[in-house]
């Protein structure tokens, strides 16, 4: 998955990371998202305080695959659960309980359902991070003192510094004229 | 950002019409997405909160000390404190176990299910009920864990390696328990945590202190609202749904198995599981209401947790208490139906025998009171639903009374029945439940956001594009 966020380096002189646009309104965004992806960038990320629909094709985002990830750790604890039981009633420590087999799945279904459930859900709230990258607390946009409006009321986008087709005058003039309020990023 | 949220005596918007052409607003009042933030987070954000607040945090911490003082005083003495008995060896502490797991149903419900079936108005409601899953949990937890006698020892419920080289046995539905519950716990936890992470990274970019920029700021852990994360936080959120919702549905089936696999009269049910599900939801959506009626006036978020919202609420109390009522009929029938003796003894003997008065009180709160809410009026007064879903609590507390104890108390054997009634330990140490409840609740809203802002905003028409192919369903 292409990705915007890059640790810049930080160095004693101020060195560029990028340049950040802030629109108004939704359909600002939309528009000029669909500008900065035709204009052929790759480093770039819109910022909204909501999950803005219908920007992940304006943006050509792919579809994550962050399902499958769930599925195999689903899986995963459905296999801890059936071998846990297994393992401890039957083999290590075998348990007669009212003459009932040592091994009997119906009766392991509660705990291989509960464990096949926690761990996809781990997966679901791990795996989310993971593949955002997240925590990460340091992050240029941060040190924006208008960017602290994105997680409120308004909308952004960001083109890193090290995109191939970033160029200081160009890339600011390009949001510019999609009605951005542009901002040069500095660390 | 501007004055338009003060929200002194503004007649309430009624929005709890039909008009089946149109969709029902969700948020009222001139709210923009700024002004939704402000709403929200001026609540924790104030310098102080009112005295109101810090009164009833006084109150129920010092409930919560009484709570940890019982325990401490069960753990010295043992549970001779408690009023069980011989035949019956179960007593409060599983009712309350089971009452309070039953709350924490509602949570869940309005977050996972509610959500999958694309009811929108959940949005400004699922922050506080998770929050209330979450304590009502918490309280439940401790129950069955104070109640095991030899407390130094609860750790073999876990399947830990131990110095007897001993495992649980995994075919007692007391197991399945353990791990119901603590799944539950886990994954309400993390359902909520990741609902919050886009509001605590709004209130660590309005902090203006160093402490709040520093605590909110780590819990939100970076999170700066990039569209290529809210597009893996959608899906991830979508999955946690799916999952939490076959989830809710088998914590409180598995907590019927703890009665339903046995062989006592009364307990040996097939229905348990569905019913015990309906009660939950039942008591969970009364307690949401309790809570969320006093808050939503005390902290200005009438336009946000609208009448309608509270209408809905009303719908499912309603018709999941209709579904109790049915059950409670339905194993009636059973019980005469089957031609077992000790089965129809034990439903007779609920009706009228020494515990007929709180099987009443059971029928009473949680089949007749909620019919009230046929009637829009009941449906859409604060105070009528108030002290309704106050009564709905009352009537599922006495429903888990009514299981455990009586059938317990006149087992197979007559030489052996007995008449339980607690103790004064006992009851102190359910009131200390609720001051634990109250406590983390406050803590909550002292410190949380309690409406989900990102979800809301997503409700708003600011919210959707019209040009291009922009847009949802608005």
């Amino acid at each position: 998955m292409r990705d915007t966020q890059t640790p810049i380096a930080t160095s004693e002189s101020p060195q560029l990371c990028g340049v950040l646009a802030e629109f108004e309104t939704v359909d600002a965004l939309l528009a000029a998202a669909r500008r900065v992806r035709e204009a052929g960038f790759a480093r770039w990320d819109a910022h909204a305080p909501f999950p803005v629909h219908g920007l992940d094709e304006a943006m050509g985002i792919r579809r994550t695959r962050l399902p499958w990830i769930v599925l195999a750790c689903g899986l995963m604890g459905v296999l801890v659960g059936l071998g846990l039981q297994w393992w401890t009633n039957a083999v290590d420590y075998p348990f007669l309980i009212s003459g009932k087999p040592l091994f009997s799945w119906p009766a392991n279904v509660p705990v291989i359902f509960e464990l096949g459930v926690l761990f996809a859900a781990m997966g679901a709230f791990l795996g989310m991070l993971v593949l955002n990258r997240l925590p990460e607390w340091y992050h240029p946009v941060l040190t924006s003192e208008r960017f602290r409006r994105a997680t409120s009321d308004r909308f952004f986008i960001v083109i890193d510094a090290d995109d191939p087709r970033f160029d200081r005058r160009g890339t600011s003039e390009l949001l510019e004229s999609v009605g951005g309020a542009v901002e040069l990023l500095e660390a | 950002m501007t004055g338009t949220m003060s929200t002194a005596v503004i007649e309430e918007f009624d929005n709890t019409g039909v008009a089946p052409r149109q969709r029902a607003p969700l948020v009222l009042g001139e709210h923009d997405l700024a002004s939704v933030t402000e709403a929200v987070c001026r609540v924790v954000e104030r310098p102080k909160p009112p005295r109101a607040w810090y009164i009833a945090f006084a109150v129920s911490s010092a409930v919560t000390g009484m709570l940890f003082a019982m325990i401490g005083y069960l753990f010295l003495v043992g549970v001779g404190v408690w009023g069980v008995n011989n035949p019956v060896s179960w007593g409060w502490a599983i009712v309350n176990f089971v009452f309070w797991v039953g709350i924490g149903h509602a949570g869940t419900l309005i977050s996972a299910i509610l959500f999958l079936f694309r009811q929108r108005w959940r949005n400004s409601i699922n922050r506080f009920a998770e929050a209330m899953t979450i304590f009502a949990v918490m309280c439940a937890g401790i129950f069955p864990a104070i109640h095991v006698g030899r407390v130094w020892v609860a750790y073999w419920l876990f399947p830990i390696p131990n110095q007897m080289q001993m495992w649980p046995n995994f075919r007692s539905p007391l197991i399945w328990d353990v791990f119901a519950v603590n799944t539950y716990m886990l994954v309400s936890l993390v359902f909520w945590y990741v609902g919050l992470i886009p509001d605590l990274a709004t209130l660590r970019d309005r902090a203006t202190t160093r402490i709040r920029q520093i605590a909110y700021g780590l819990a939100a852990l970076g999170w700066r609202g990039s569209q290529r994360h809210w597009h893996r936080y959608e899906v991830a959120y979508l999955l946690l749904a799916a999952l939490a919702t076959p989830l809710v549905i088998s914590v409180h089936s598995v907590v019927s198995f703890d009665f339903a696999v046995a062989q006592l009269p009364g307990w040996h049910t097939t229905i348990f599981p569905p019913y015990f599900v309906a009660g939950a939801i039942f008591s969970g959506c009364a307690m949401v209401v309790t809570l969320i009626v006093p808050a939503r006036q005390w902290f200005g978020l009438r336009e946000l947790v609208t009448r309608r919202h509270l209408e809905n609420l009303t719908k499912v109390i309603l018709a999941t208490g209709s579904i109790v009522g049915y059950a409670y009929a339905i194993e009636f029938f059973t019980a005469w139906y089957s031609g077992n003796a000790y089965e129809l003894f034990t439903f007779v003997n609920r009706a009228l025998g020494p515990y007929a008065w709180a099987y009443w009180i059971m029928i009473t709160c949680n089949v007749l009171v909620p019919q009230l809410f046929w009637f829009k009026r009941c449906r859409t007064n604060l105070v009528i639903m108030f002290i309704i879903s106050i009564l709905v609590n009352v009537g599922m507390w006495f429903e888990r009374f009514v299981i455990v104890t009586t059938s317990l108390s006149r087992d197979f054997l007559p030489s052996s029945w007995d008449y339980y009634s607690p103790t004064w330990v006992d009851i102190l140490t359910f009131i200390g439940s609720f001051g634990l409840f109250f406590t983390m609740f406050l803590l909550f809203i002292r410190y949380l956001p309690m409406v989900a802002m990102a979800e809301v905003k997503t409700l708003m028409p600011q919210a959707h594009g019209h040009g291009g192919k922009g847009g949802d369903h608005a």
